[in-house]
């Protein structure tokens, strides 16, 4: 059924955010550390046992493929609720902290990748063409 | 009449939002496969509508949610909010294969704190290039460059004014929107079109939803990569923000 891939990725969230919770918590910090990683790799993992056991019908895996292809809309909804009039309140100060941490951040992208090597190679297929010019 | 109608959308306002979103990308991938011949990537153009649109609806409202402060479009708050956006995040490492997060995840471990210290680092800069010399107003506002939720929150830790946490949060969200825009531009040129540049990416800028659009809008099949380092960010930079880093702001001035 459906619901049970959309309860096991449900699932796998309360949990990755649960531990996040408890270890920041255990490092005295008030935020939640990477729970929506941990979330990640617990579903990873537990579709990988699950489909090694063929115990994956594909209705359920229906059920995390819907919430999967509704990621970019729901990235254009929160786009469309950021708060852009404060960032550009701000004044130079903010923008130009905002700017000058985001070149920095992306210069650095190739420095740390290093040499191309087959960890590093592009994904095959081209499905969604990358834009960039 | 119309009254009935601004009610109606306004109770149904989540359902209201899938349709306002689906119009949004029907008209992204329209202009892009017709005005750019495909070269900008159609989410890309979503997502420069969607900010163009909280850019009015943030001027026009002055409320502090962009286009969901507006009665009509309230549902997109939720449709793009924390929740369901990180449900969707989860839900795209479905198919990741585990071996190409461990082959990088020792350097996306490093880019993390890189990207915490090098964008503290920054900000820190630019506080002191404007003259501001008090160690609790230079940490408030580099912490807003690390992202818009450390600055706030090293702000209260230390003490800092409600100027200076205005501003922090400014320049996060400055950080997180060019993001959005700069990521699919630059893409090519840092080498961002595998998992391992991408976790690299994640773990350097951090500030989700920047990573989360920018990535949707460079390749969704990168987004998982990127978000997986991406979301310890936050947390390692409240972990660091306010005691090494402003400890070491305090060592200087």
């Amino acid at each position: 059924m459906v619901i049970y891939g959309v309860a096991l990725l449900a699932g796998c969230m309360l949990a990755g955010l649960i531990i996040g919770d408890v270890l920041g918590q255990l490092l005295g910090i008030d935020s939640n550390l990477g729970g929506v990683g941990i979330a990640m790799l617990l579903l990873i993992f537990v579709t990988g046992c699950l489909k090694d056991r063929d115990k994956l019908p594909e209705t359920t895996e229906s059920g995390i493929n819907f919430w999967n292809a509704m990621y970019i809309p729901i990235v254009v909804a929160m786009a469309a609720s950021q708060n852009v009039a404060a960032a550009f309140s701000g004044g130079m100060v903010a923008i130009l902290a905002g700017v000058l941490s985001v070149v920095l951040g992306l210069a650095l992208v190739p420095v740390l990748t290093g040499k191309k090597t087959d960890d590093a190679s592009p994904l095959e297929s081209t499905p969604t063409a990358p834009s960039g010019h | 009449m119309n009254d009935s109608i601004v009610s109606l959308v306004d109770k149904y306002h989540l359902i209201a939002a899938f349709a306002v979103i689906g119009l949004t990308m029907y008209v992204a991938y329209w202009l892009s496969r017709h005005l750019t011949a495909g070269r900008l990537h159609g989410s890309a153009i979503a997502i420069i509508i969607g900010l163009v649109l909280a850019y009015i609806g943030g001027v026009s409202t002055g409320g502090s949610k962009g286009l969901s402060d507006v009665t009509l479009f309230s549902g997109l708050g939720l449709m793009g909010g924390g929740m369901l956006r990180d449900l969707a995040i989860i839900a795209t490492a479905y198919g990741v294969r585990l071996h190409e997060i461990k082959k990088a995840g020792l350097r996306g471990v490093i880019a993390l704190f890189l990207g915490v210290l090098v964008s503290f680092v920054a900000g820190a800069a630019v506080a002191i290039g404007f003259g501001y010399t008090d160690p609790v107003d230079i940490t408030t506002i580099a912490a807003g460059a690390v992202t818009y939720i450390v600055g706030p929150v090293t702000g209260a830790t230390l003490g800092a004014s409600s100027e200076v946490i205005a501003l922090s949060i400014a320049a996060g969200l400055v950080k997180s929107i060019l993001t959005m825009i700069a990521t699919p531009m630059t893409a090519k040129l840092i080498g961002l079109d595998n998992p391992r540049s991408a976790m690299i990416f994640g773990g350097l800028i951090g500030t989700t939803s920047g990573v989360a659009a920018g990535l949707a809008a460079t390749d969704a099949r990168l987004v998982p990569y990127g978000a997986m380092t991406a979301t310890f960010y936050t947390g390692l930079g409240i972990l660091l923000a306010p005691t090494v880093l402003f400890l070491a702001v305090r060592t200087i001035f």
